[in-house]
């Protein structure tokens, strides 16, 4: 028996693809490298992921789990070929708990979906990836996904209680369990969050929910500086005000959106600020207006506070349009999410408006201000081989200066093969010796997601 | 093949927004099936990376052409079109939708281009549903005889009516405007041209007349230029994009020539299809720029009277209404919200909220003759959303309606499935009516 008629076996014919169409239908996620695996299977419980791993362990054949396929580091493109893990059919969600604020589910549950359904018993779940609406819980375990809320509330890792987790090699662990205290041996669970499917499946999920804030109330500035929209952000958080949301935009950004939308926003500011606080309501009209006298007192030229629902959509309506906006200035966009300290914000702008200029690149930049968290588009043009290249220079720079500014490589999208060479800038060869042991130690024969995380050629 | 526009496919950043949006990936859940995997094999055909062959016709044929997609894309991709074109350059290539659609593609060639052969089908059909010929058939098995295809279109047929409105409406000016006391009319005397389709006007004459009857209420002079065709819709979902585009040109020559302020249209399908010509005509040396003169023209029935003021009717329609989107009404001609808003003011009506209204109800033009497992299954999640309590089921396309009538009478409850012009007409009759009997 092959392989594919082994999977058959396990799962249902009519769950193992490998016609060209499906393998290249799973070549992809939303990262412009594909790479196609051999077959696509897709189990629908435990005991056929446990069964699929066994037979990859004995096999020695990759296993790339994945979700939705919405990720932005090419976490869950097969670079080895292999098997692609399709997840997406195990969405129940077996449980929520109002007692004890928690829920549970299968990694293929859709955020979004699984946020509603919180939602409908009255609770809230604040990871809120921009992906939401199509990606997968499993997807964003594996990635650690954040968010426009994370400042606040954090990010997926801070909702996560307990896993269960199918090994390398077939064999099915609980990690954490159904308590917020758990101090009880090794942190596994944290361990496997934002693991990138390099050290296990996981097929269960417990997730904590909180109860929702009472009111949300949003303001929309414009500075001329950067430098004062950047202060004004560290003013309103000495202050002891914790926003929701902080949302970024840089005058190419502001521009793309205007162009594309014609909503009146000023071309001769250096900045765009969105801050939303949530909360009681009585606090909140004292803390909008205290944020707005902040921002005029710090140099804003305009600032307008939302009083409704329909007005606060309309606030975001510039932040929102980013992407089909700049989808229509060229056809390949590389969104990175290089994250530096809060403080060094203005900093890090202008380092990658210097990278931009030097290699003759269109790069809009938005992003979380209150959690350092900044996505440099690079818009470009897949066709182009010469611009390509410069892209591929300017990435590394950016790398490079967020690192150099105390950030990381990736505050959201994860490591993926993309980022994976610059890894060994951040966590230098001791760093990576530690993690490299970890994986050895947990899939000696490396069939989970290879080629991810680490370097090529060790 | 002929590679298709470059542009078409590279502005998809493969981001996924849309896959969940797709009414056959929430069924199967697999990429092939999805907007985004349609786009992305496409791109690999094109490529050379991929071949034609079996697995990317039934995706690219498994399609709706629903356009939710669309709907949902941050990127501005014409998913709807590219999967159009990929179609009509498969067509030329000789690979055709299915074995079952020989019938429908020989229908598409000879019947529906002409509306005298349609016409005289619909009275050869009327009489095969009134003579006894039908129940006979019926009883006799002769229907075993004949493809799935065929044997579903007999049974989810409604009674043919005697009279197209073209036999009515055309030729005549329509000048019989009527007072309903409410001062200045909403039309002030401006023309609509009643576009009157092939299947709405065979099979239901009735819609058409109640639209130009309720053009008439609102002050239009209503007139149904005779040298309209069938709008082509149909055939582009099949690849047919010659025939289309003939079609088209038939169109277009002839409301131009009439001079109508308004191409009026009450089924999303055609009009979407009609909205779109400049794009199917784009290459058209001729064509293109009375292509755009036409398509600025084009517009739903709900959304003119409202943006031109609906004036309510007096009479009322007390039933338990729940409005089912036609996808092309809504994903390409925009009017999402509007026959809502107008049903909403009808004196009795309780309009019940519909959940996932925009996701398609599986008729998708003849999708489901040709795809009759996935249309079933779509239908039977529509029929199972219906919000308890309801006793109509309002739509604005004649596909949605043959399928919901069939839903109905299939899966239950025992639900009436109307348009919304009929709902209103009804209304205002009902008033007029009242008044009668007062006097």
């Amino acid at each position: 028996m092959t392989i594919i008629q082994k999977l058959a076996a396990l799962v249902g014919q009519q769950n193992v693809f490998s016609t060209p169409e499906a393998r290249y239908a799973y070549s992809y996620d939303a990262t412009f490298r594909r790479c196609q695996p051999d077959v696509v299977v897709r189990p629908a419980n435990t005991e056929e992921v446990s069964g699929i791993l066994r037979l990859a362990w004995e096999t020695q054949t990759p296993v790339v789990p994945r979700g939705a396929g919405t990720g932005l580091s090419g976490g869950s493109v097969p670079v080895r070929g292999g098997i692609a893990l399709d997840l997406t059919r195990m969405n129940r969600i077996l449980e929520i708990n109002t007692a004890d604020l928690l829920a549970v589910v299968e990694p293929g549950v859709v955020t979004d979906d699984f946020a509603r359904a919180v939602a409908e018993k009255g609770f809230f779940f604040p990871p809120d990836p921009s992906s939401s609406k199509s990606s997968t819980i499993g997807g964003n375990l594996a990635e650690n996904a954040g968010g426009s809320r994370a400042f606040k509330y954090g990010v997926i890792r801070d909702y996560t209680l307990g896993l269960e987790v199918v090994l390398a090699d077939g064999r099915v662990i609980r990690t954490g369990g159904r308590t917020i205290k758990n101090v009880s041996g090794y942190d596994l669970t944290r361990l496997f969050v934002g693991s990138e499917g390099t050290l296990g499946v996981i097929t269960q999920a417990i997730l904590r929910f909180i109860p929702p804030p009472e009111a949300t109330r949003t303001l929309l500035t414009f500075f001329p500086r950067l430098d004062d929209a950047a202060r004004t952000v560290s003013a309103i958080i000495a202050r002891g005000i914790t926003p929701a949301a902080l949302e970024f935009m840089d005058d190419q950004s502001i521009r793309v959106v205007e162009e594309y939308l014609h909503l009146g926003l000023p071309l001769d500011v250096e900045a765009l600020l969105l801050i939303e606080v949530d909360g009681p309501a009585a606090v909140l009209a004292q803390q909008i207006a205290e944020i707005a006298a902040l921002c005029r007192e710090m140099g804003s030229r305009e600032v307008q506070v939302a009083s409704t629902a329909r007005e606060a959509e309309n606030l975001w309506k510039a932040r929102k349009a980013i992407s089909p906006a700049v989808a229509r200035i060229k056809p390949t966009k590389i969104s990175e999410d290089a994250t530096v300290p809060r403080s060094r914000i203005p900093e890090m702008v202008r380092r990658l408006k210097e990278i931009a200029a030097k290699y003759d690149l269109k790069i809009v930049i938005f992003g979380h201000a209150g959690d350092g968290n900044l996505h440099p588009n690079i818009m470009c043009d897949e066709r182009d081989a010469d611009e390509m290249r410069r892209v591929e220079q300017a990435v590394a720079e950016i790398f490079q200066a967020a690192l150099e500014l105390g950030g990381t490589l990736s505050g959201e999208h994860g490591i993926g093969f993309l980022k994976a060479p610059f890894m060994p800038r951040e966590h230098g060869e001791n760093g990576l010796w530690a993690m490299r042991s970890i994986k050895q130690a947990l899939d000696p024969r490396g069939i989970l997601n290879p080629g991810k995380i680490f370097p090529l050629a060790q | 093949m002929d590679p298709l526009p470059e542009e078409l496919y590279l502005r998809c950043v493969h981001c996924g927004m849309c896959v969940r949006n797709c009414p056959t990936f929430q069924e199967t859940g697999l990429e092939m099936d999805s907007p985004r995997g349609r786009v992305q094999l496409l791109r690999g055909l094109n490529r050379g990376e991929l071949a034609a062959g079996p697995g990317l016709f039934r995706t690219i044929w498994s399609c709706l052409d629903c356009r939710a997609c669309e709907a949902v894309c941050p990127s501005g991709v014409r998913i709807g079109f590219l999967v159009e074109e990929a179609r009509g350059q498969f067509f030329e290539g000789g690979y055709r939708r299915s074995k079952g659609a020989f019938l429908l593609n020989l229908a598409m060639r000879f019947l529906f281009p002409y509306p005298g052969r349609l016409e005289l089908a619909g009275r050869l059909l009327r009489f095969y549903q009134r003579s006894g010929l039908r129940t006979a058939a019926r009883r006799l098995g002769i229907l075993r005889l004949f493809p799935p295809a065929v044997r579903e279109i007999e049974r989810i047929l409604p009674e043919v009516p005697a009279k197209t409105a073209r036999a009515i409406l055309t030729g005549a000016n329509q000048n019989g405007r009527e007072e309903n006391g409410t001062g200045v009319k909403a039309g002030n005397g401006r023309t609509a041209g009643l576009f009157l389709g092939c299947v709405m006007d065979v099979l239901f004459a009735e819609i058409n007349l109640a639209t130009a009857r309720l053009l008439e209420r609102h002050g239009f002079q209503v007139t149904a230029p005779a040298g309209q065709r069938c709008c082509g819709a149909l055939h582009l979902h099949n690849g047919s994009r010659e025939q289309a585009k003939k079609l088209a040109r038939r169109n277009i020559d002839a409301f131009l020539a009439a001079g109508v302020d308004y191409v009026v249209t009450n089924a999303g399908g055609c009009g979407a299809a009609l909205r779109e010509y400049p794009e199917l005509l784009a290459g058209d040396p001729v064509y293109a720029d009375r292509a755009r003169e036409f398509s600025r023209k084009v517009i739903d029935i709900a959304q003119l009277l409202e943006q031109t003021g609906f004036l309510p009717p007096r009479g009322s329609f007390p039933r338990q209404v729940a409005y089912q989107a036609s996808c092309h009404l809504k994903n390409v001609m925009g009017v999402a919200d509007a026959p809502k808003r107008l049903l909403r003011q009808v004196p009795g009506l309780t309009l019940l909220e519909m959940p996932d209204e925009a996701r398609c109800c599986g008729s998708a033009g003849i999708y489901n003759l040709t795809h009759p497992e996935m249309a079933e299954a779509l239908l039977r999640r529509k029929m199972a959303d219906l919000p308890p309590g309801t006793e109509v089921i309002a739509t604005g396309n004649p596909g949605c309606l043959l399928q919901l009538m069939h839903g109905a009478e299939k899966y239950g409850p025992p639900v009436q499935v109307k348009h919304v012009v009929e709902i209103l007409e009804e209304a205002y009759a009902a008033g007029e009516r009242k008044k009668v009997t007062l006097t």
